[in-house]
């Protein structure tokens, strides 16, 4: 909380208001009140967060003796964490798989989208509406057909079946397409389409086009469908439980989840530990991706 | 024009269009660029055909030669659309397009089809299947038949890998490992055999289990059962096995399986797919057959399913309703308050309160799961409180919404903050000059203007919520469940249902599950065209 008298600002100072020794009365009509809002809505926020962070310093480790402001601070549930559990491995495996599956989704569905954006050919309404209705159809619902395809697969190539990421990394790109390929269809629509008819006119094939003028003015939303697939295949638990059995091969989500799942309150604090150490990567990517992530949100939805 | 298959070498350029390839074309400053196309080609293309070829031998190997024949085509058709100059548009749909189609189409239209069977537990295989099933459960040991030393391994991880039984033939010395496919003869070069008890103590590319391992596994040990020519062998204690003979043998001509001790006979049914005795009895191994739309009715009649299917519906339908609509309306009234030019600290603000939505959701609902917990819950510690929050129908939906207001509120503020800078401010002032109450201009201009940017991203948020798995299993699991039916709780979403239908402790159902999964397929489909054509008249998404 720093303001405390509203000057206002040059540029939009209507009505000849005098800017001077306004009323307490009338600052509070006018910002105090968006202030308070503001206070709530952090303080709603923060609060589960802050109880995690109380959580995973709290010296007994335990639900029942967990407050919301912190009373201890030790590393102990942190240091169990990594000696007790595989947490480094289930940490590496979710970074690697969420990583590469993001990337590599973005990849395919800014193909799509430039294709569907920019191309005119048979099929393009109907393909557009077939990903439409596709992505309807949860994944997990097909966990029956998927297992048995997978059960064949790990016969086969055992390097790409259970209890690999690569096989979870392949049925995660089953779904690129449906995600994506909409919101970035159009955000590609918004470009102006002389930007690759005066490219075309210099010679420029496809190939050149797509990724030398597309991607980078696209940035935004691949930023933010980027970001959006990599927080969707971190949180991703079911799917995953069916495919990782193996201690070392699990996921966070999977690994995690095993922590809580039987003796909930003795392990409390140490999963609280691994739900912070979890955030890191995703605030981070987040942080860095900010800035384009409250424009590309919205604008991939609205063309104009 | 279609080109030849000319090899990776060929000098053709990619993407460009010449009159004549191969004519020596003007130094653009873009030509080193074309080389970098090609070379990224032809690794590319590389790359493919040393995956193809990798497939391609387990394929041979296994004689599966229908696979090796779509992985052949397949191939083909990625080097003939690469190399073509044609088809344009399907060379940046298809890579993105091969995996929606192996590994989503396939996968539901194979679902689709098992629900119009009997598949589920008892209903697995074919009938050959069944009647090997129901010979070698019958096995028993006759006096004089081979009792062999037995070490129970696996050939993965001790605590889940499948069970072997290494075993050896006290009289012959002979190894062999056996598994529910058979019986294999091993090299006795290839295991370590106890020259005490005649056991297997190590072999290779098996992990033996020790005897707390194994009898950790007990159950798993003694429903193994390795058939072989005439019986199968069974395991006694976890250090010895037996050969036996099966007691109940398929008849072909009577197409019955006939009991040798008692004389009952069961009769083959091919409508229910299971073998029937003539009073009615049936074989608990059957085999999987084709109902028709018997799930379907099941789904709509049967009273233990159809009720609870129906008020599942409706609480799912107000879960994802609430879900998207109080985010909604919480995030934009935040980020209403927060977008005044005249705010100072918006970005703190901002970074603070969207960490909720950074935060893993996962690892959140289950910390929120402990935190209405009614013993030493936060809330009814910090509150006082003594709710016993996920024990009563309304007060564990209550939670349940709450949890997801928290997580997804963050989400629709930031993109409501994004749809509120686009709009243009100088149609608010327009409105407040014309003498418009902030209230009526909000109503008149911005919420419509926000509503056209975020209907896509709301239709989305609303069919992801109504499928939300982890934000009932996490939280409830579905509970509070009804004394009487275990099957469906107050919290159930469909798609929580339907996994507790397929995978449940009363035995998994996978026909019927398939049938719900169909059913909720069509009704989010349905719910998303109607929403979707209804923003088609706000807006021209397919132009």
């Amino acid at each position: 909380m720093t303001s405390t008298v509203d000057t206002p600002t040059a540029n939009r100072d209507q009505a000849g208001r005098k800017p001077v020794r306004r009323s307490r009365k009338r600052w509070f009509a006018q910002v105090g009140w968006r202030h308070l809002v503001g206070v709530l809505a952090v303080a709603f926020s923060l609060f589960p967060i802050l109880f995690v962070i109380s959580a995973a310093f709290n010296p007994l480790g335990t639900l029942s003796s967990t407050e919301l402001l912190p009373t201890g601070a030790s590393l102990e549930n942190f240091v169990n964490l990594f000696d007790r559990t595989a947490f480094g491995h289930w940490f590496l495996n979710s970074l690697l798989l969420a990583g590469v599956a993001s990337f590599a989704s973005i990849f395919l569905s800014s193909l799509a989208a430039y294709a569907f954006s920019r191309m005119r050919f048979s099929g393009r309404r109907v393909g557009l509406l077939a990903l439409l209705l596709i992505q309807m159809f949860p994944q997990f619902l097909a966990i029956v057909a998927i297992f048995l395809i997978f059960t064949t697969l790990t016969d086969l190539y055992p390097s790409i079946g259970f209890n690999t990421p690569w096989g979870l990394f392949l049925l995660y790109m089953g779904g690129a397409l449906g995600a994506n390929t909409w919101l970035m269809k159009g955000f590609f629509d918004t470009l102006p389409k002389e930007l690759d008819e005066s490219a075309t006119m210099d010679g420029a094939s496809h190939v050149q086009i797509f990724f030398r003028i597309m991607l980078p003015l696209v940035a935004p939303i691949l930023a933010v469908t980027g970001l959006l697939a990599f927080i969707g295949s971190i949180n991703e638990f079911i799917i995953a439980n069916v495919f990782l059995t193996e201690p070392e091969s699990k996921t966070l989500a999977v690994g995690m989840y095993g922590l809580v799942a039987g003796e909930r309150n003795n392990n409390f604090g140490m999963f609280a530990a691994g739900t912070l150490l979890t955030a890191i990567p995703t605030v981070l990517v987040f942080q860095l991706l900010q800035r384009y992530i409250v424009s590309g949100l919205t604008s991939g939805a609205v063309k104009g | 024009m279609s080109a030849p298959l000319s090899g990776p070498g060929s000098t053709r350029t990619p993407g460009r269009e010449p009159v004549r390839p191969g004519l020596s074309r003007t130094a653009r400053h873009h030509a080193p660029i074309t080389a970098t196309g090609l070379v990224g080609k032809v690794i590319l293309l590389g790359l493919v055909a040393g995956i193809a070829i990798w497939a391609a031998f387990p394929l041979i190997e296994a004689e599966h030669w229908i696979g090796l024949g779509i992985l052949a085509a397949t191939t083909a058709g990625l080097y003939y659309l690469y190399l073509s100059r044609r088809h344009i548009p399907a060379k940046y749909l298809v890579p993105g397009t091969l995996f929606l189609i192996a590994f989503q189409v396939v996968p539901v239209l194979y679902t689709a089809s098992t629900a119009f069977t009997n598949f589920g537990d008892g209903h697995r295989g074919s009938k050959d299947d069944a009647i090997v099933a129901i010979q070698t459960a019958s096995v028993k040991q006759v006096p004089g038949s081979t009792e062999y030393a037995l070490t129970v391994a696996t050939d993965g991880d001790p605590a889940t890998g499948a069970l072997v039984f290494l075993l050896t033939d006290p009289k012959t010395k002979e190894v062999f490992a056996g598994d529910a496919d058979g019986l294999r003869k091993l090299d006795a070069a290839d295991v370590t055999v106890s020259s005490l008890s005649g056991k297997i103590t190590a072999a290779d590319g098996y992990t033996v289990l020790n005897i707390g391992q194994a009898s950790g596994r007990s159950d798993a040990v003694t429903a193994l059962i390795v058939p072989t020519d005439d019986g199968a062998i069974r395991s006694n204690g976890l250090t010895r096995a037996y050969e036996g003979k099966a007691a109940r043998a398929y008849d072909e001509a009577c197409d019955c399986v006939r009991d040798s001790e008692t004389g009952r006979t069961w009769t083959a049914d091919e409508e229910s797919g299971s073998f029937v005795a003539a009073d009615g009895e049936r074989l608990a191994q059957g085999w999987k057959v084709d109902v028709g739309l018997k799930n379907f009715s099941t789904v709509l009649t049967d009273p233990n399913i159809s009720g609870p299917f129906f008020g599942t519906l409706a609480w799912n339908f107000a879960f994802a309703i609430a879900s998207t609509g109080l985010t909604f309306l919480l995030g934009m009234a935040i980020a209403l308050a927060l977008h005044s030019p005249r705010m100072k600290g918006t970005n703190f603000y901002r970074v603070l309160l969207i960490l909720p939505y950074a935060m893993p959701s996962f690892a959140m609902l289950l910390i929120w799961r402990d935190m209405f917990n009614t013993d030493f819950g936060l809330l009814n510690n910090l509150f006082g409180l003594n709710v016993d929050w996920f024990g009563g129908t309304w007060s564990a939906r209550i939670a349940v919404v709450l949890v997801q207001l928290w997580l997804g509120y963050p989400y629709m503020f930031l993109v409501a903050t994004g749809a509120l800078q686009a709009i243009p401010r100088e149609l608010t002032e327009a409105t407040s000059v014309d003498g418009a109450s902030p209230w009526q201009s909000f109503r008149a201009v911005t919420l419509p203007l926000l509503l056209v940017a975020l209907s896509p991203l709301l239709i989305a948020s609303f069919a992801f919520n109504f499928n939300n798995v982890n934000a009932i299993l996490f939280t409830t699991e579905g509970g509070p469940f009804a004394p009487d039916n275990p099957t469906n709780g107050a919290t159930d979403l469909l798609i929580t249902y339907t996994y507790r239908l397929a995978f449940g402790a009363q035995g998994a159902e996978f026909g019927l599950a398939a049938t719900v999964s169909i059913f909720i397929f069509a009704i989010v489909a349905t719910v998303s065209a109607i929403s979707f054509r209804r923003t088609r008249k706000q807006e021209e998404v397919y132009s």
